[in-house]
């Protein structure tokens, strides 16, 4: 019974794209991030809901919409543990987690106050580069400068 | 080097092992006969937003050497962007008008922008904090004239590591050919990890220190940079090291006979004036080269020679 009620808590689709494991605080970012709130599909959506593997996770649906890989890919740099499933006919067609991409173009605001791209109004372009500790970091296309994550601020 | 002509050079990074020495070569080929018409007719922007006196001067004279036209500004105020043109603008309008443009401006990255609107070359001769590839090609040409050889050199740059775009690019130069390097610094102002980390993965050595003393027996090349007072966050700190960095002819008596001083200039105090007639001082011997450098420069990528 237990087991049911959690997993009526958000409401199954019959087609479309469902975004799992996002960690509870990067819920809203992710929806900002993808321009959620310009569809006019139904999307479902819950925050700090009990998860095994993370604790509190958020979960979006979003009816009737498939997204391309570069657009999708975007939220990996706000949630990494972010799984991207495919719906149709209330069936799963995909399932994968979404990996970061080589590179973002005009989401990120360069953190250098001095970069041209800040000062003119020209679009941003990073490369998505892992350091010697293995994090990941956003280096800007036009200033050269690396940013951490820490530091990301989107557009 | 079919490779460079038409090419903008925006970052030393840009240039192959290769490609950069081929510009070495060229810049020895100028060096024994700078006087060379190959520009007659041809026309080269200078845009200097900001002011400068060696790179400007240096560029113009390599043009001028070779028979070319510079048309361009020495500052924004005589320019349109006084009256807030974009630099896009500024760049579509002066390629119009000529067939390479040199320039120098304060925004980080203004180089790579208009590198990707222009539709003739660019040359970057400064964009802010960020790079000065003709400096980093002109250090090198002095290393291998003064060395004989740019293949493992040990080099000691000192003082302001931290911000000093000069010594990030010359690191990632040199790391091509297997240099050792030794930086001298105060604390606060050591060799940022990003810079560590490209000589780790080039599979080369360096070592810190904050006594320049212990470099001198050992350095082919002492790299000497400026320390800004505005650069310490706390003044005090500044005044217990101001004069740590501070390079007089008499600490050079146990350095090796090959060795050869270089500063990017301007100097300010980091190299008493007594140092200038000892045989080790290069700089302005460099600064000198830097006019064949950007002659083989702007010859290469006109594709005249």
């Amino acid at each position: 019974m237990d087991n049911k009620r959690k997993e009526l808590k958000v409401t199954a689709i019959r087609n479309g794209t469902v975004i799992d494991h996002i960690p509870s605080d990067k819920s809203f970012q992710v929806i900002n991030l993808l321009n959620l709130e310009t569809y006019s599909n139904q999307i479902y959506f819950g925050t700090g809901l009990d998860s095994k593997k993370f604790g509190k996770k958020g979960i979006i649906k979003i009816s009737e919409k498939y997204f391309a890989d570069e657009e999708i890919n975007k939220i990996a740099l706000v949630a990494p543990s972010a799984t991207l499933i495919e719906i149709t006919d209330y069936e799963v067609t995909k399932k994968e987690k979404v990996h970061l991409p080589e590179s973002v173009y005009k989401i990120v605001k360069c953190f250098n106050p001095k970069c041209v791209t800040n000062i003119q109004d020209i679009p941003t372009r990073f490369k998505v580069i892992t350091d010697h500790k293995g994090e990941m970091k956003l280096s800007c296309h036009y200033c050269e400068k690396t940013m951490s994550k820490e530091n990301i601020e989107f557009l | 080097m079919n490779e460079l002509i038409g090419r903008s050079l925006v970052s030393i990074t840009d240039y192959s092992k290769e490609e950069i020495i081929h510009i070495l070569d060229l810049a020895e080929e100028f060096e024994k006969n700078h006087r060379q018409r190959i520009l007659d007719s041809y026309v080269v922007s200078s845009l200097f937003f900001e002011p400068s006196t060696r790179t400007r001067l240096s560029f113009e004279s390599a043009v001028q050497y070779l028979g070319g036209s510079i048309i361009g500004f020495a500052s924004a105020d005589t320019s349109s962007v006084k009256k807030g043109e974009s630099l896009k603008d500024t760049i579509l309008t002066v390629s119009n008008y000529s067939d390479l443009i040199i320039m120098r401006n304060p925004m980080d990255g203004s180089a790579r922008y208009a590198s990707e609107v222009s539709p003739v070359p660019i040359i970057n001769a400064g964009d802010g904090a960020n790079q000065h590839p003709t400096q980093c090609l002109l250090d090198l040409y002095s290393i291998r004239k003064t060395q004989g050889s740019l293949d493992n050199i040990h080099i000691a740059m000192i003082g302001d590591l931290k911000y000093g775009r000069t010594v990030h690019s010359l690191v990632q130069a040199l790391s091509l050919f297997g240099a050792t390097f030794h930086f001298v610094s105060p604390e606060s102002l050591k060799m940022p990890s990003s810079v560590k980390t490209w000589i780790k993965k080039a599979g080369l050595e360096y070592h810190q220190y904050t006594d320049i003393m212990d470099i001198m027996p050992i350095a082919d090349i002492l790299y000497m940079t400026r320390i800004q007072g505005e650069r310490f966050p706390d003044p005090l700190e500044y005044e217990k090291v101001k004069n740590s960095y501070i390079l007089e002819n008499n600490m050079l008596s146990g350095s090796k006979d090959n060795m050869r001083v270089l500063h990017p200039l301007p100097r300010v105090n980091e190299i008493t004036e007594d140092v200038d007639d000892n045989p080790k001082a290069y700089y302005f011997q460099q600064a000198k080269n830097g006019v064949y450098v950007r002659q083989a420069l702007i010859a290469a990528i006109l594709g005249l020679k």
